[in-house]
């Protein structure tokens, strides 16, 4: 394994650090943990907190700020926080207005967030919560524990946190929140996958001239490995997928093509010329295009495509100002 | 009976245990997860050693919820939450006691399964750690229940925990992570059942 770390038990905390040191005027870090909030809190507002297994940088850290998230709780790599740790961020943001927290959907996320809401509701905290799930590559049935969430959750973070900067109430900024998540879909690609730094192997392997598809965002094997192709030939199929899995004919959509960390933006804008290309074709309107790396997985070498079906409340609050590290408007 | 010492002495046993085989629980989780599953309670497991000191003249269900609280609070992923609910009732369960007895232990890890199923919202069969619990705690029961004998119950728990992770090779994983990858699912062990049989099995050895 080669990284620019010092020592793996330290990367979490130092990336946290680091990123503070270097965005004074977006992130102030906790002393507790690793925790990021706004550094100028805004009261009277419905606080956002989201968060995860470190590894996805920009996200969530980057996406503290006005009109955004209000804190960023980051796990071990690739590992959710524990309930204490985003406790201690809830109860740094929590206003009279309560707290929203976005989680995605991963069974790990799932129940460190619910049993930290449990804590703050225990000390009169109002905590609400929305699952984002818009990873069309996996089954969302029955016997699964229904789909992942991964890049479109940032798209969560904007629309919510826009609707919350305006002075809505929680249960507004709650539903506002999961109309995104009903109308989101992504899926993902790689051609190479990342070493979490603690375990300094490879969480799946693949030869020279296989993909794995369908990937999530945590080093984890995809659906299936399948012999690469032309980036035209992968676009087409995960916009197939994607397109079937929702009716976005004739709608106007934001698109998101978000790099695993690898991949460079000269690969992500081959990839965009053919995806603009298609939806012309299909007759899906492009209000909105975002390129680069919003939820990465370390240094994986893969990309995902995320398409989210506007209507004119969604159009305004993407438009409404935000201003992050990672995400401005 | 059991005393806190001895209680301190398993856990000790327990975390010198899983920090040993946390290799094999990472692999057994690379394979269907996200291979973090050793690291992440090696590290817990970790914290807990050094806290044990600490806990000695506390009565043992103060001693597993404090343990369970630890892992909680630094293992993360989803067997931070379900191991340490299952340690936080277990802790309920024999509040206030200076000595634990067999059905003492049996009505302990009937709060613990109890614990990781409304944790995990999930139940036998699914290919979790409950598919190694879930036999183990009747096993126990049973042969208690017939012989009397506590080592002889712990053993039959053991075998019958061993059991339940042969058996979540054969199934497909509907709960965690794996149930994404379907049949892919099949012919793998669970690590959590995996990481619990080895906790079980520490427990009947030093018993």
């Amino acid at each position: 394994m080669k990284k620019f770390i010092n020592d793996v038990q330290e990367v979490e905390k130092q990336m946290i650090q680091g990123m503070a040191k270097a965005y004074p005027q977006y992130v102030r870090k906790l002393d507790c943990g690793n925790v990021v909030v706004r550094a100028q809190a805004k009261e009277g507002k419905v606080a956002l907190i989201s968060g995860g297994g470190s590894g996805h940088e920009p996200a969530h850290g980057g996406y503290v700020g006005e009109g955004m998230l209000d804190a960023a709780v980051a796990g071990a790599v690739f590992t959710s926080p524990t309930p204490d740790q985003i406790y201690e961020g809830i109860k740094a943001i929590a206003t009279d207005k309560g707290v929203l927290m976005v989680i995605k959907n991963y069974t790990g996320d799932v129940m460190n967030f619910e049993m930290a809401g449990e804590m703050a509701a225990d000390e009169g905290i109002k905590v609400a919560q929305v699952v984002v799930g818009d990873d069309v590559a996996v089954d969302g049935s029955l016997y699964t524990v229904g789909r992942r969430g991964v890049a479109g959750t940032v798209f969560v973070h904007k629309i919510a946190g826009a609707k919350a900067e305006l002075g809505a109430e929680l249960e507004e900024v709650q539903a506002t929140a999961q109309k995104v998540i009903d109308n989101v879909r992504t899926m993902g690609v790689a051609i190479a996958p990342c070493i979490v730094p603690a375990a300094g192997t490879p969480g799946f392997e693949l030869a020279e001239d296989e993909m794995e598809v369908g990937i999530g965002i945590h080093g984890e094997p995809g659906t299936h490995k399948e012999k690469l192709r032309s980036v035209n030939e992968i676009t087409d199929m995960l916009l197939d997928k994607i397109l079937s899995d929702l009716d976005f004919s004739g709608s106007e959509v934001a698109v998101m093509l978000n790099s695993s960390g690898g991949t460079p933006l000269m690969e992500l804008f081959v990839a965009y010329d053919h995806v603009a290309d298609v939806l012309a074709e299909k007759g899906v309107k492009v209000y909105k295009s975002y390129v680069g790396e919003y939820m990465t997985s370390i240094e994986m070498q893969g990309f995902s495509l995320t398409l989210l079906r506007l209507d004119d409340e969604l159009k305004e609050l993407l438009d409404a100002k935000a201003d992050s590290i990672a995400f401005k408007a | 009976m059991t005393n806190q010492q001895k209680v301190i002495a398993i856990l000790k046993g327990i975390a010198a245990r899983v920090i040993e085989e946390q290799r094999f629980l990472t692999e057994l989780d690379n394979v269907i997860g996200d291979g973090d599953h050793g690291i992440n309670l090696a590290r817990g497991f970790s914290e807990v050693d050094k806290k044990l000191p600490s806990m000695a003249d506390k009565d043992i269900g103060a001693i597993l919820k404090t343990t369970g609280m630890t892992l909680v609070s630094t293992v993360g992923g989803a067997s931070g939450p379900l191991y340490g609910t299952a340690l936080i009732q277990a802790g309920k369960a024999a509040a206030g006691k200076c000595e634990i007895s067999m059905p003492d232990f049996i009505a302990i890890m009937e709060a613990a399964v109890q614990g990781v199923m409304t944790r995990g919202k999930s139940t036998a069969g699914e290919k979790t750690m409950l598919d190694a619990m879930i036999p183990a705690k009747e096993a126990m029961e049973k042969e208690y229940a017939a012989s009397g004998d506590a080592k002889t119950a712990l053993a039959a728990a053991a075998a019958a925990a061993r059991e339940g992770v042969e058996y979540t090779k054969t199934i497909i994983a509907t709960k965690g992570r794996a149930s994404y990858l379907g049949e892919r699912s099949l012919g793998h062990s669970d690590p959590g059942a995996a990481s619990f049989t080895l906790m079980l099995e520490t427990i009947a050895e030093l018993a």
